[in-house]
């Protein structure tokens, strides 16, 4: 969203200028920006496990109590709670995992003593799969639509699509995909759930998780299509097009040609926004297709106050995000030169 | 396909209200309200007339309603009949009745929601923006790290901590949302502040509050009313997963977003109970955004063509 | 040492060798509950081998472990019932069947002898010994022991091996052991050094485990050297937790799946009418309640207790909650398919006036409790208090239904609000039950509540010889808890589950625990 901004604050014009230190300021520029936000972005890692830690603490109940459940009585409870070093102060607890994460150590469940590497391990690749499919279908299905929505903006077909678009975001998640099941499982088109392991081939893994997938384009593309088309719409009026109208450009090179280059920083961002959401946000989706993936393991580990997996699981979540917030930046700023040149 | 026949009538004949409506006010209005009525497609009109449908019903729920919000009046998942028009919930209570209280509920819980969102997020995010520096750093990294927790798992965090009363319920989405808005304000006001008449104003001896209030939201208000539709419709969509995480409102208030989750079973055998609900939710997406889509085009300064 | 050799009931024998231990066989006698199937729906036909067997079960988490300990719900169980074998098994009669143990025996009821099952091994291949029976026992015994069962085996004194044989001393005698011995925590484990390995899968059941990732999924393929012969008829066995109840009805639906439990009870009709897939409906023991906190105004007077129990419409919620698949009950944690079962008890029904009646007789007129619920307590909570609410108003009582998070339901609500939901899977022996849940300061005694007359009668009934005797002390003690506990229990559950066509059932099924006793993994086969 950054980008919005950078953009409105005036665009530029078409680049001609002397092009040869060109590649030098892009790398030295690039490499700046990188540098800053990675040291900024393992900052932000240990605010975030600060604050995931804490939040955990405040909840009622420890990881003895709820392993036992209804079960519990004061002396199981206590039994359990000395096996698992639960004793400890919160602060000695916290230390002793940070001092583990920050070697790579990330221990182990404290639930069922799995290693919580090897809980993550296949369960990340699954995540990181079904947002990647998601993205590879809603990315291009919304700039498509988003243009062309600009293009003929206040057509027709810009408001079917907007209003398409939103009733598809204004249903929960979870209810998209029960209809999604009905239609298209329901008949036998598709699975009504994953069944995936390590071994399925990538054409069964790319027909198991079409309808997953789906649910999270049909999700995810209202927001990226307005934004394609805002952006470009915002751009409309600027000099530049009207100098480009004038010389008799058609619509769609304008805005292909003119309008998009301009665009493309806030459009970058809301990408980058929405694939943070399609790796961290997507429990429900995870639920209902029974698809296992990183939000289950969440969810599990911080209604067990299993605080360690809790704190992996987070720590991957934020990874995601900053990493993508940062190569979005990083595009928006390739992608305008006013950005590049800032002082 | 009874259903679907009375869906779309239903869409037409709002349409053809929505004309009728714009087209009184052409001629009723004077002014630049009347400027504003000539400037406006049929889509704003629609999503105005909605709007202003949905506020007359959740003003008049008492009214409208047949039976009470909480009554139970019949069995279980009755049909559609005359005594209720819309059938009976899971555990008896009439639907259309809980769908007009709904009404007042959930928009009253969206919009106070959203808006202390705004309220809270474009203030620290424009003030963020103005002063710079050190507070803009603190804040600026608080809320990129309370954004680098998901929304839904912070959420379940801090309403297991805090129960789910409506109003922890309204602070808490509230504050997840407040994170996204302050990055939105932030980021519009950065370009905004190194205005020349920001500078003006600045040399004249303006307050922050004043700058804030008179200089930067004027000019950061399109982007600011943009989100707000989009956000608007998410705290529906926050109530409904968090109630499928088991957290939501309490009953016996009923809400469209713990109303889809409660029926939506019955959607796997092609039951319409569940889309009444979610259709209420999406009617108002659409047409709140149709308003919001003709403000922006108006603030864009594009023509008709 | 001569010991006369009781041998357990065998099932091909019924009930066998009845003597002057009439009393000591109570846990043989678990009722005859379970469900008869009409023979027109699946006639026993041959049982054949082979074939994948696939449940979808709506419980499981990536936390579930191995420790026999911490089992707490279906998916571990049924998963634990397809790799071990157990001591003693609950024949779908309800009666005890011989497994690892051959037979069992006491002289006195305070203590107890097993004679273990030779030519067992695991998957392994080690021998089943009484070493690797007395470490499955203990584990759950010792100050160190973090077992979910650790109070229900404490008044055991002694666990040793001698021989073949694995003796059980108790504290005092206790006819229940062998059915105490049944419970799903306790598998046949190997041990090592008499400790079992919590880390393990190994066991001695009709399925070796091939795959299992908590939270998804189990896999499991047929032990070939399974010593029973009429049992474990599926080649694979597949076990997927589906938590989302949608998503179990359309993995049934789709053919992804043959067995699911927790059927919706809303959904119940509109899956049996689609004919691909039929509801097994299974009355048991079960049942709902709604503790109240005896000690805490205004609870503290049994005729606020009693204005509650007479606000709710039972039916009512029995029809809606269950959708029809249960039945009413009567305040009364005993249920009809256990065998000292109170029938003659004046049933209480929606009595808004009678209601009303009891509450002056407290002194008030009008009455405002909160009553917290999630259905993280048992399916359906919220909507039940809601409806108990709506019911109770016609009453004067305004009841506000306080919907708490499913998360931390049970370390923060239960036992600790004044008046809450909450569930009993129901215990096959009265004692068990009264013991557990209405003694005078149990451990689980949710509603906090304590009546010497009852309590009384409790411990005398555990060692009273007269069948008579004892039955009218049962009922008495079920009276007691019905009009003066601080229990309300509107509804027992039947276990209803759906199962595919291509799957065949036993004529009988058994209502101790879901899922046939959680063995549907062994006794079902493919049609």
């Amino acid at each position: 969203m950054d980008g919005l901004t950078q953009t409105r604050s005036g665009p530029r014009r078409t680049a001609t200028g002397g092009r040869t230190p060109w590649e030098d300021i892009v790398l030295s520029n690039v490499l700046r920006i990188i540098l800053v936000r990675v040291a900024l972005g393992i900052g932000l890692l240990f605010i975030v496990s600060l604050v995931i830690f804490w939040a955990t603490e405040l909840l009622p109940g420890d990881l003895a109590t709820q392993l036992l459940g209804q079960s519990a009585t004061p002396e199981t409870v206590a039994a359990l709670r000395d096996q698992l070093g639960l004793n400890d102060p919160a602060p000695v607890r916290y230390w002793m995992w940070l001092s583990g994460a920050v070697t790579g150590d990330f221990g182990v469940s404290m639930a069922n003593g799995r290693p919580i590497a090897e809980m993550i391990g296949a369960r990340l690749g699954n995540t990181v799969f079904l947002a990647l499919y998601a993205a590879a279908l809603s990315v291009p299905i919304s700039l498509v639509l988003g243009i062309l929505a600009a293009l003929w903006r206040n057509s027709v077909f810009d408001r079917m699509a907007n209003a398409g678009a939103l009733t598809a975001i204004s249903f929960p998640e979870f209810f998209v995909a029960y209809i999604l099941v009905l239609w298209l499982a329901q008949t036998g088109l598709f699975p009504s759930m994953v069944r995936i392991n390590p071994t399925t081939d990538l054409g069964d893994r790319l027909y198991m998780t079409f309808l997953p997938a789906l649910t999270l384009t049909l999700v995810v593309t209202a927001h990226m299509m307005r934004m394609t088309r805002a952006a470009i719409i915002n751009l409309m009026a600027s000099p530049y097009i009207e100098m480009a109208r004038l010389k008799g450009l058609s619509p769609l090179r304008i805005v292909l040609r003119h309008a998009l280059p301009n665009a493309l920083a806030p459009i970058i961002n809301v990408i980058a926004l929405n694939l943070a959401y399609l790796i961290t946000g997507v429990v429900v989706v995870e639920v209902v297709f029974v698809y296992p993936g990183l939000g289950q393991l969440m969810v599990d580990a911080v209604s067990n106050r299993d605080i360690a997996v809790v704190q992996a699981v987070a720590l991957i979540f934020a990874a995601a995000y900053v990493s993508l917030n940062l190569i979005a930046d990083v595009l928006s700023t390739i992608t305008n030169p006013r950005l590049m040149h800032q002082r | 396909m009874n259903f679907a026949l009375t869906v779309i009538l239903g869409l037409v004949g709002l349409f053809a209200l929505a004309a009728l409506m714009r087209w009184g006010a052409r001629h009723a209005l004077t002014g630049q309200a009347r400027a504003m009525a000539h400037d406006m497609p049929l889509t704003a009109a629609f999503g105005i007339l909605v709007i202003l449908i949905y506020t007359a019903v959740a003003i008049a729920a008492p009214a409208l309603a047949p039976f009470p919000e909480r009554d139970i009046v019949g069995t279980q998942f009755q049909a559609w009949s005359a005594d209720h028009p819309l059938g009976t919930d899971r555990i008896g209570r009439d639907m259309l009745s809980r769908l007009i209280y709904g009404a007042r509920n959930t928009v009253g819980i969206a919009f106070a929601t959203t808006a202390l969102a705004f309220v809270v997020g474009s203030i620290l995010g424009l003030w963020a923006a103005l002063v710079g520096g050190w507070l803009d750093q603190v804040l600026s990294r608080l809320v990129d790290a309370l954004m680098a927790i998901p929304a839904l798992i912070f959420s379940l965090l801090l309403l297991t901590i805090f129960g789910t009363s409506i109003l922890s319920l309204i602070l808490v989405i509230a504050a997840v949302d407040a994170t996204r808005v302050f990055r939105l304000a932030r980021a519009v006001a950065q370009g905004i502040v190194v205005m020349d008449y920001i500078e003006a104003a600045k040399l004249r001896g303006e307050g922050s509050w004043f700058l804030i209030r008179r200089e930067i939201l004027p000019n950061a208000l399109a982007p600011l009313v943009a989100e707000f539709g989009l956000r608007f419709c998410f705290v529906f969509l926050a109530i409904s997963s968090l109630s499928f995480l088991g957290l939501g409102i309490k009953p016996p208030t009923a809400d469209w977003g713990s109303m889809v989750r409660d029926n939506a079973t019955l959607i796997t055998f092609g039951d319409v109970t569940p889309l009444l609900p979610a259709g209420c939710i999406a009617l108002l997406t659409v047409a709140v955004n149709f308003v919001v889509d003709w403000q922006l085009h108006r603030a864009s300064g594009l023509k008709e063509q | 040492m001569t010991r006369h050799v009781f041998t357990g009931l065998d099932p091909a024998l019924g009930r066998g060798g009845v003597s002057r231990r009439g009393v000591l066989q109570g846990a043989a006698a678990l009722g005859a509950a379970g469900l008869i199937l009409p023979g027109t729906m699946t006639r026993a036909r041959a049982q054949t081998r082979g074939g994948t067997f696939r449940v979808g079960i709506g419980h499981g988490s990536t936390t579930d472990g191995y420790d026999p300990g911490l089992w707490d719900q279906l998916f571990v169980q049924t998963f634990a019932a397809a790799r071990h074998n157990y001591l003693i098994e609950v024949g779908s009669d309800g009666q005890l069947v011989p497994e690892i143990a051959e037979s069992w025996d006491s002289d006195d009821g305070k203590t107890w002898v097993f004679r273990i099952r030779q030519g067992v091994s695991f998957h392994s291949g080690k021998d089943v010994t009484a070493d690797d029976v007395v470490a499955s026992i203990n584990h759950h015994r010792g100050d160190a022991s973090t077992s979910a069962i650790k109070s229900l085996l404490a008044a055991i004194t002694d666990v040793r091996a001698e021989g073949t044989t694995v003796a059980v001393t108790l504290e005092a005698p206790n006819a229940d052991l062998p059915y105490l011995m049944t419970d799903y925590h306790i598998p046949i484990m190997p041990g090592i050094d008499g400790r079992i390995d919590t880390t393990s899968t190994d066991g001695c059941g009709g399925y070796i485990v091939e795959s299992y990732e908590p939270g998804v999924q189990a896999s499991l393929t047929r032990n070939p050297n399974y010593w029973k012969s009429d049992r474990a008829w599926f080649d694979r066995i597949e076990l997927l937790s589906i938590l989302d109840s949608a998503a179990r009805l359309n993995a049934l639906i789709t053919g992804e799946v043959h067995l699911i439990d927790q059927v919706d009870p809303a959904t119940i009709d509109m899956l049996e009418s689609r004919g691909a897939a039929r509801i097994l409906s299974i009355p048991g023991n079960a049942h709902y309640v709604f503790p109240m906190d005896s000690r805490a105004a205004p609870f503290t007077d049994n005729n606020v207790r009693l204005a509650l129990k007479y606000a709710l419409d039972r039916d009512a919620m029995v029809d809606v909650i269950l959708g029809g698949h249960g039945a009413v009950s009567n305040d009364n944690p005993i249920g009809p398919a256990n065998r000292y079962f109170h029938a003659e008890m004046e049933q209480k029904t929606y009595d808004p006036d009678r209601a009303r009646f009891h509450l002056r007789e407290a002194g008030l007129d009008s009455l405002e409790v909160a009553l917290s619920a999630a259905d993280a307590a048992f399916s359906g909570a919220v909507d039940a208090a809601a409806m108990f609410s709506e019911n109770a108003r016609a009453a004067g009582i305004n009841l506000v239904v306080d919907r708490v998070p499913n998360d931390g339901y049970w370390d923060n609500i239960w036992l600790k609000a004044p008046f809450c939901a909450s569930y009993w899977g129901g215990r096959a022996v009265e004692d068990h039950m009264f013991t557990t849940a209405y003694a005078a300061g149990a451990d689980w005694n949710e509603s906090h509540w304590t009546n010497d007359r009852f309590n009384e009668l409790l411990v005398a009934a555990r060692s009273e010889i007269n069948e008579d005797t004892r039955r009218a002390m049962y009922q008495e003690m079920q009276q007691i808890v019905s009009f003066e506990g601080s229990t309300i229990i509107p509804m027992y559950n039947n276990y209803v589950m759906a199962v595919a066509n291509d799957v065949a059932t036993p004529d009988r099924i058994s209502a101790n625990w879901n899922l046939d006793g959680f063995r549907c993994v062994e006794r079902w086969w493919m049609a």
